[in-house]
């Protein structure tokens, strides 16, 4: 085969990588924390945690629940946790910074830790105790599955599917 | 022939990716602009509306932005209302609220749905956005049972998925933190920046709050946070009908001209009225499994 015919074969090739590649739906995680779970549902079991700003390749849909995988991980995260905007998190340019209220969103950016820590020095009257008290009560789903199977409560469709 | 099909359905696809990319770019050139002085924020805001970048105006605070605007909102209205130091009632409240968040069309937030008793006799809840939900003691005193109690957490957590009291953010709060972010350039704002910011986020938090406590939402929305409280309730398994009893016993215990839901929700009257419409085939909450009766008494008594 001469170097000749080979060249529209290599530029085929590349052009469906790009191709594929484009096909492949990306999403970022948009909460502090996100599980990968092997089932569609919370009780589903944690595979990989997520954290803010992670991507994640979109392999499927199955309700409320995306399938994801992501680095070695796969499996099923609700879609609540994602979105479609790529969140970036280092700082950078002006066109990430501005370009926040459309497609990206820089992480830390706008309201943030600094922000509240201003607030706070604004108004010593204001005590946020409570509210770090607050965010520490977590119940753990298999505590709420069995508080519902105590109760008869039959959880039938949407997230605790 | 197969690829040039393929080639021919992409190529679109790709140009309208770097449309994207387009509007991006276009935000940036205005926001240097803005930063040089070269044409006056007006304009730049003019340009990048063209450019069809801005969306709905609450939709561009960012789930992590929500926290922090929830923390605050939260802890503002913590300074007004003491909070019970209840453990064993804390528990009960977010383990109830916390399966409800789950069953919703919203289960996760960036810090998660949370929840707490403020130790009030008026009859009020809160929901900060991002998931911080207070109840008042009274609020709890209208619930006969845990289906009455988990309508009151149903309503609260639909108000939060909802995006209700991020709605309440004035526009020109967010076009002033914009123009602020946007001639920043780095992550972090310099001290006049921050302060601008600080100001802005001030201001949101009032209108957030002066929402929340004095003028209450618009009749629809609440009326909106009801239907999408049932929906929640049937999944978790219990009965929607909890929401007209505990409005019923509400509707009882409200003083007229109080400060509370009498002044900030629409008459429980015409909540009932609407409600029947949906549980038309659903009838009242009868004989109940015991531990669900006990747990609950178990955990108000006291109040």
């Amino acid at each position: 085969m001469s170097v000749k015919r080979l060249l529209p074969l290599g530029a085929f090739l590349c052009l469906t990588a790009v191709v594929a590649l484009a096909a492949a739906k990306t999403m970022s995680v948009q909460v502090r924390k996100a599980e990968i779970r092997d089932t569609p549902n919370f009780l589903g079991r944690v595979v990989s945690s997520l954290a803010y700003g992670d991507k994640v390749t979109v392999d499927g849909q199955d309700g409320p629940w995306t399938k994801v995988s992501a680095g070695n991980a796969a499996g099923w995260v609700h879609n609540s946790a994602l979105t479609t905007r790529n969140i970036v998190l280092q700082s950078g340019t002006a066109a990430e910074a501005t370009a926040s209220s459309g497609e990206m969103a820089l992480a830390g950016k706008g309201f943030n830790a600094d922000v509240e820590k201003q607030f706070k020095d604004n108004h010593k009257d204001i005590d946020f105790k409570w509210v770090d008290r607050m965010e520490k009560i977590v119940i753990a789903p298999n505590r709420i599955k069995a508080f519902a199977d105590e109760g008869s409560l039959t959880s039938t469709q949407g997230g605790a599917r | 022939m197969k690829t040039l099909l393929i080639l021919l359905i992409t190529l679109p696809c790709l140009l309208c990716t770097s449309c994207k990319t387009l509007d991006a770019i276009t935000e940036a050139g205005t926001a240097v602009g803005v930063a040089t002085g070269a044409i006056t924020t007006e304009q730049a805001d003019s340009i990048n509306r063209s450019a069809g970048a801005v969306g709905k105006v609450f939709e561009s605070i960012t789930p992590e932005q929500e926290y922090y605007i929830g923390r605050t909102v939260a802890a503002t209205i913590l300074s007004q209302y003491k909070p019970m130091d209840n453990s064993a009632l804390t528990e009960y409240l977010n383990t109830i609220g916390q399966y409800l968040a789950l069953c919703s069309d919203r289960p996760e937030t960036f810090g998660g749905y949370h929840f707490l008793v403020m130790d009030s006799e008026e009859i009020n809840a809160f929901a900060a956005p991002g998931g911080l939900i207070l109840v008042s003691r009274g609020m709890l005193k209208c619930c006969r049972d845990e289906h009455a109690l988990a309508a009151v957490l149903a309503h609260e957590v639909a108000h939060v998925g909802l995006n209700h009291g991020l709605q309440a953010i004035s526009k020109s709060r967010l076009t002033a933190a914009a123009t602020i972010l946007g001639a920043e350039t780095a992550k972090n704002l310099g001290g006049k920046e921050l302060a601008d910011l600080t100001k802005t986020f001030e201001d949101s938090i009032s209108d957030i709050t002066g929402k929340l406590v004095n003028s209450g939402y618009a009749r629809q929305l609440e009326l909106q946070a009801d239907k999408t409280a049932v929906a929640t309730l049937r999944r978790a398994g219990y009965n929607p009908t909890g929401l007209t009893d505990m409005l019923a016993e509400m509707e009882k215990n409200l003083k007229p001209g109080g400060l509370d839901f009498a002044k900030t929700h629409p008459d429980p009257k015409v909540r009932i009225a609407e409600l029947r419409k949906l549980l038309a085939s659903e009838t009242q909450v009868a004989a109940q499994p015991e531990v669900l009766r006990k747990r609950f008494q178990k955990a108000i008594s006291g109040l």
